[in-house]
């Protein structure tokens, strides 16, 4: 006997109607993540901008409106000035020499080698370990006394022990130290990146080049490098957001130290707000930051924009 | 050819004089973790001794300190926990959010999931501030649910953005099927769409775990009993007595640390560098 299936009715309950409209479905299920980021980014987002023209320590929790005080305090203090100084040193100086590493390294593992596999994989480390964890490591190898980098110069006779430096107790070398921890995070990442964008350049592309005439020169810079800049440039906004943003390395390594030279954003803003507990003064250095990052979200809607294209 | 075959030599040479000078930049730091963490007090604070191998036997000392000593087992296991709750909140609240912008919501859902994105930028060091505050609200200062609480904030970005990514690689046809079936639209989803993206939940849940490791300053902002630090804060902050540094037991809990976000990064890299650009290129 054949029977045909008949499509058994299901009763229209109300849960079932509202579970069937694509409108109605797709606002419930997005809307857990939209509140949890609105009330947790968000409002705290308004509240760190309202603390910023208030008031407000934790020892006074007092709302008392200032207006724009906290600034003007903060900019006539030298110390800020320098801080801020410091954090676009650090910044840029971390993303160059980490950039640079990562071009070099990206065009090492492009080429098949043996042993390519293991080599890649350990060079994904510095970026893939908790960055806190990596850098007590760097702070070791920065001992005053017991430094490994130090040892090898003596060693090799570059410097006797009684004029090795001091790595973290001497102003432009400790901001020297933290630049290089915070290249040494990046570089893996932008190796990683600088790969993605190369080996998608489709490989008919080049050769119609190459029979046109483009030598390497004119690939690299004419084909290559246009191609691949959405790509940088995203991996780029990411290590700027987080280098200009970071507090760990500097917390951990030099306590903003030798007398506020590595001082950055980040880690004034954690001792003044938290440490002093001087909320409103912490927020208005916090907010310093902003105007990079609203550059750079404006960069990153263009490339993202671009890429629907 | 002897010319040829020189410059040849050369070009081999520095190419793999340059690969080595990598790979001891990459790997050094953690080689020293590693020697660190098996060489006897004594062995380490003598410097006449070369640094770069064992001048004693190597101990376990450290270790034992680590685990029987210190609060070592614990931060694991306040990671493991913070880990856990973090991963089902995110999972929970990420993956119909991901589905509904890249199916229910058109052309909105784009914008908004970029937008939902760009949040992923706005840096702990900006909010910690009010977060502390909200935290303090909520009853949670010093304990690391605080950091169930927050760590969220980051994780549900990312990992709508990477899920987008997921669904939208699907073919919609397997849930159109399924809804002529009689299924209904909440049904395909959980019937079919979840099943087929497993690969992606998978990338979610183990990226998830790692961020929570990986993160630093919302855990140093709002946790400072010891009892209470996942493992990231505890060994880099809280084995130092005064000025003395524990720096055996110290490279020993950070080595311990790293082994699981090393090896699951190595394995996930692909999925989390077309997350991160967000496809800007094809």
């Amino acid at each position: 006997m054949v029977s045909i299936a008949e499509p058994i009715a299901k009763p229209a309950t109300p849960l079932r109607f509202i579970l069937d409209r694509r409108e109605v479905l797709g606002s419930l299920f997005v809307a857990p993540a939209i509140l949890y980021v609105l009330l947790l980014v968000g409002v705290p987002f308004l509240l760190a901008l309202y603390y910023s023209v208030s008031a407000y320590t934790i020892y006074d929790p007092s709302w008392r409106f200032v207006g724009l005080e906290n600034f003007a305090d903060i900019l006539e203090n030298p110390v800020f000035l320098q801080t801020l100084g410091n954090t676009f040193v650090f910044t840029f100086g971390s993303q160059i020499i980490g950039l640079i590493l990562g071009k070099f390294g990206a065009l090492l593992l492009l080429r098949p080698f043996r042993g390519r596999r293991i080599v890649r994989a350990l060079v994904i480390l510095p970026w893939a370990v908790p960055i806190a964890l990596a850098t007590v490591a760097w702070e070791w190898m920065f001992d005053s006394l017991y430094s490994v980098i130090n040892w090898t110069l003596i060693a090799l006779g570059i410097v006797t022990r009684s004029e090795a430096p001091n790595w973290l107790g001497t102003p432009h070398l400790a901001m020297l130290s933290v630049i290089v921890v915070n290249a040494w995070r990046f570089f893996p990442f932008a190796i990683v990146i600088f790969l993605a964008g190369i080996t998608a350049i489709p490989q008919d592309v080049l050769d119609a080049a190459t029979v046109d005439g483009a030598g390497f020169w004119r690939r690299n810079y004419q084909i290559i490098v246009p191609m691949i800049l959405p790509i940088v440039a995203v991996g780029l906004i990411f290590g700027t957001v987080f280098t200009f943003t970071d507090l760990s390395i500097v917390f951990l390594m030099t306590m903003g130290g030798p007398v506020g030279a590595t001082s950055v954003l980040g880690f004034s803003g954690f001792q003044t707000g938290i440490n002093s507990g001087d909320v409103s003064h912490g927020a208005a250095i916090s907010l310093f930051m902003l105007p990079v990052l609203f550059v750079v979200v404006v960069a990153m809607l263009r490339f993202i924009r671009r890429r629907e294209i | 050819m002897p010319r040829a075959t020189v410059s040849k030599a050369l070009q081999e040479t520095s190419f793999y004089g340059a690969v080595a000078f990598f790979f001891v930049l990459a790997a050094f730091p953690f080689y020293w973790m590693v020697i660190t963490s098996f060489k006897t007090n004594s062995d380490l604070y003598n410097v006449t001794n070369i640094p770069f191998w064992f001048n004693d036997p190597p101990t376990l000392e450290h270790f034992r300190y680590l685990f029987e000593n210190t609060l070592f087992t614990t931060w694991l296991l306040n990671s493991l926990i913070i880990g856990l709750c973090v991963t089902a909140i995110t999972l929970v609240t990420a993956l119909p959010a991901a589905y509904s912008l890249a199916r229910l919501t058109g052309r909105n859902g784009e914008a908004l999931g970029i937008g939902i994105f760009l949040t992923y930028l706005v840096p702990p060091t900006l909010l910690f501030l009010p977060l502390s505050r909200v935290v303090a609200g909520l009853g949670l200062q010093n304990s690391m649910w605080a950091l169930v609480v927050v760590y969220p904030t980051f994780t549900i970005p990312f990992c709508t953005w990477l899920l987008m990514g997921f669904f939208k690689a699907l073919p919609p046809e397997i849930e159109e099927a399924a809804i002529v079936d009689g299924c209904s639209l909440f049904g395909a989803f959980i019937k079919m769409a979840i099943p087929l993206s497993l690969p992606g939940i998978l990338t979610v849940v183990i990226f998830t775990f790692t961020l929570t490791l990986q993160e630093f300053v919302y855990a140093l902002t709002f946790v400072s009993a010891s009892a209470q630090k996942p493992i990231t804060l505890g060994v880099a902050t809280d084995l130092i007595r005064g000025d003395i540094f524990y720096w055996g037991e110290i490279m020993a809990g950070a080595l311990i640390a790293s082994i699981p976000v090393a090896i699951a990064y190595n394995l996930f890299l692909d999925r989390f560098i077309s997350g991160i650009t967000g496809g800007a290129v094809k």
